[in-house]
């Protein structure tokens, strides 16, 4: 990879305390990079960044980051990138409130759109100067397949994450002229905090998975990725499902 | 946070429950689960190693711990680990073993976590030596049946530490764990297999061995008869100056649960003898990594499955010193004419008894084998538990499926303590299990 060379590979993990970050960490630190932990947990973070550098010898860090708080992004980018000699970036963070708990309080869907949308927005655009100034390097985002129509049972955070995966779209375009990858990571199911004791889960990946599945998709630059793969296939049967019978569909 | 209905199973499979499982990925969320629970109590499932019901709750709550699962601290000077309470024993041993330590005491399986060898006080093949996981325990973080954290030290709590080494979960829930391991000079032993041609050549080669070597450890062929009644192949090992390779094996994974009848006294009866033949008559000797020499059942993943639907039991008991030649002797009478035949079992010896009110070492021999869930297992089960109890033996709980509540009282000396200091933090019973109520533990 042109303009890597010996420098020290840091990847910034956003949302730290999520499961499938967890995995990410330790699945890059492995690997030989070194890790920025970010997020609102400090306590979690710490455990984490601790069992990392144990399991893998790497330098882990920990900061606090909160997407909800955009005004502190640009100090937030400005530190994440001093402290690495190479950054990569892997966004986790999200919320999923359930549409019913949305319809019965507007404050959760502005959550939703604060976190998935603005947050991710606000933040990766106080990150790009500095992956531009590289000339090199990847970003990951963990968007979701529930971006890819919107769902009665779903549509807020779907919508959110479908905003995300356009501003993703244009992004790209921009750092890609830069030699930065953009990768749009499309889950199905994961088995994380968010799934579990939810009903009709089914194709269920574990963290892990997910992490080396994000970890691949980042080093052959993909451009979306559905993980795992096959999603790709139901997600296309559900994007072609007329809208008449859609709407009347209880998905 | 929510939770999930689910069905669990020991590792034995012959005993299962349907529970509403929570599954904290840190410790403030094993307080909301806690605070959750009903009037079924709670108890923690690990790695679900244990053989029987001990991690198991029909109709009541249980929190896995296994996305609890951090190595948050170590310090490779001294030799200690500060643990969450879902780290495996193996992930724990292969970043000790780049360090130059090994974990003080581990059960034959690298899944079983650091928490279910705490609540089992388990032993390894150097429990002469080296004791059980208790002794090498330097405090827990108990999560009280209330939902306060109180760290729990071997002097300044001794009751509750008593309780929760062995306690099978009935002290709240170890959120995390401090460790002393043990400095070793490579990943790897030297060990020996030897044959012993029946049980008095096999006792006087351990009485030998548990004095000379680190590990000791005996396979005994349950299906052999009459003149090789009790033969079987005894491997001792010592830490070896010479690290070797220790290939990343892909563990093979049994495809599906194996039909009932594939374990038969035929088949069981034709795999030990080649086991036993296995080893040259002079013996051999040879230098393994540390992991494959302990967890030679890790490379199979599932490999309870062999025992097809109906699953099976393990029956683990320890007998003192100058009981064991007869009691094990009829012990083995018993076994190999109900002729159902286990594969593999083990024969070693115990160094001393354990720091838990529950703890099942003892001196002496203890004896493990497992039996497919097949009609009539019961009253093997049940003849093994009376010549147990007949010669001052006691079972053990991380195998049990199957004991009855009398025996259990008979068999551990010390339950009015532990059921005093139960009575003290959980006077309201949250704490609960199908292996407490079928016991009797709480009385
Ligand atoms: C192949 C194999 C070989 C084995 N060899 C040995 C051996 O050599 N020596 C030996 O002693 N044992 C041995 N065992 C048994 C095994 O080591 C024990 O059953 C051990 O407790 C399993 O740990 P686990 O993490 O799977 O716990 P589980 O089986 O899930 O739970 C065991 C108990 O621990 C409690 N527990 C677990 N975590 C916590 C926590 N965080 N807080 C409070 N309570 C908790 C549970 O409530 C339960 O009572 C073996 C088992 C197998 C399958
Ligand atoms: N699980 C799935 O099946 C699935 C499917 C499709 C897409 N996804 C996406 O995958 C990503 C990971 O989700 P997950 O399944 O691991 O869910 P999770 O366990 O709920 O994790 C969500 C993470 O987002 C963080 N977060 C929430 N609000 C935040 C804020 N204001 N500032 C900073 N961090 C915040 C949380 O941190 P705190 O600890 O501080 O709350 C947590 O680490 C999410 O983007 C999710 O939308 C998941």
């Amino acid at each position: 990879m042109a303009g890597r060379g010996e420098q020290r590979q840091t990847w910034l993990v956003l949302g730290a305390s999520s499961s499938v970050a967890r995995a990410f960490a330790r699945v890059v630190a492995e690997d030989g990079a070194d890790v920025i932990l970010a997020g609102r947990d400090m306590d979690d973070m710490r455990g984490t960044a601790g069992d990392v550098s144990i399991r893998t010898g790497r330098k882990v860090d920990v900061l606090s980051f909160d997407a909800e708080d955009p005004a502190g992004h640009e100090a937030f980018a400005a530190d994440a990138g001093k402290r690495a000699e190479f950054l990569n970036v892997f966004l986790a963070f999200g919320a999923m409130p359930e549409q019913e708990e949305i319809d019965a309080d507007f404050a959760l869907a502005e959550r939703a759109i604060a976190v998935n949308y603005t947050g991710a927005v606000s933040v990766l655009h106080r990150l790009a100067p500095h992956l531009e100034a590289q000339g090199d390097g990847h970003v990951v985002v963990l968007s979701s397949v529930a971006g890819d129509r919107g769902r009665l049972k779903n549509y807020v955070y779907g919508s959110a994450k479908a905003g995300l995966n356009t501003y993703l779209q244009g992004l790209r375009a921009r750092l890609f002229r830069k030699g930065v990858s953009v990768t749009t990571v499309k889950p199905g199911f994961m088995d994380t905090d968010m799934t579990w004791g939810l009903d009709g889960m089914f194709l269920v990946a574990s963290p892990e998975q997910a992490a080396r599945a994000c970890l691949k998709a980042a080093r052959k630059r993909r451009h979306v990725v559905y993980v795992p793969f096959f999603w790709w296939g139901i997600m296309t049967i559900i994007r072609h499902i007329p809208e008449f019978i859609f709407k009347k569909m209880n998905i | 946070m929510r939770a999930r209905n689910m069905e669990l199973c020991g590792w034995g499979r012959a005993l299962a429950a349907t529970v509403r499982a929570w599954r904290p990925e840190r410790v403030p969320a094993v307080q909301q689960a806690l605070r959750a629970g009903r009037d079924d109590g709670v108890i923690a499932y690990a790695g679900g190693r244990s053989y029987g019901d001990a991690p198991l709750n029909g109709g009541g709550d249980v929190i896995l711990t296994g996305r609890l699962n951090r190595i948050l601290a170590a310090d490779w000077k001294a030799g200690h680990v500060v643990c969450e309470p879902g780290v495996t024993i193996g992930d724990l041993m292969r970043a000790a073993l780049r360090h130059g330590h090994a974990v003080s005491v581990t059960p034959g399986t690298g899944f079983a976590t650091v928490g279910g060898c705490i609540a089992n006080d388990v032993h390894g093949k150097n429990h002469d030596r080296h004791g059980s996981f208790g002794d090498h325990v330097d405090w827990i973080d108990l999560m009280l049946p209330g939902g306060e954290i109180r760290r729990v030290t071997p002097d300044g709590e001794p009751d509750l530490f008593a309780a929760t080494v062995g306690g099978i979960g009935l002290t709240g829930i170890m959120v995390a764990a401090g460790l002393k391991l043990r400095p070793v000079k490579s990943n790897a032993v030297l060990m020996k297999e030897t044959r012993a041609r029946n049980l008095d050549e096999f006792l006087a080669m351990q009485e030998d061995a548990r004095n000379r070597n680190t590990y000791v450890v005996g396979w005994i062929d349950a299906t052999a008869r009459g003149r090789s009644l009790g033969r079987g192949i005894l491997e001792t090992a010592d830490d070896s100056p010479d690290t070797v390779d220790a290939p990343m094996r892909r563990r093979k994974r049994m495809p599906v649960e194996m039909p009932g009848f594939a374990m038969n006294r035929l088949s069981v009866g034709v795999f030990n003898a080649l086991y036993y033949h296995r080893v040259p008559r002079g013996g051999r000797e040879r230098h393994a990594p540390l992991t494959q020499f302990l967890y030679p059942l890790d490379a199979i993943e599932d490999w309870n499955l062999l025992y097809g639907k109906r699953g099976f039991y393990q029956f683990q008991c320890a007998l003192p010193d100058a009981e064991s030649p007869v009691g094990l002797r009829k012990l083995m009478e018993a076994i190999s004419q109900a002729g159902t035949g286990s594969f593999l079992a083990v024969l070693k010896t115990l160094g001393s008894e354990g720091k838990g009110h529950l703890s099942f070492p003892m001196r002496g021999y203890t004896l493990a084998l497992d039996f497919p869930a097949k009609p009539g297992v019961a009253e093997l089960l049940g003849r093994l538990e009376h010549i147990t109890l007949d010669h001052g033996g006691r079972i053990y709980l991380a195998k049990d499926g199957a004991m009855k509540a009398e025996s259990f009282a008979a068999m551990y000396p010390k339950l009015g303590d532990f059921r005093r200091v139960l009575d003290g933090i959980d006077p309201d019973r949250v704490m609960q299990s199908d292996m407490a109520r079928r016991l009797k533990i709480r009385g």
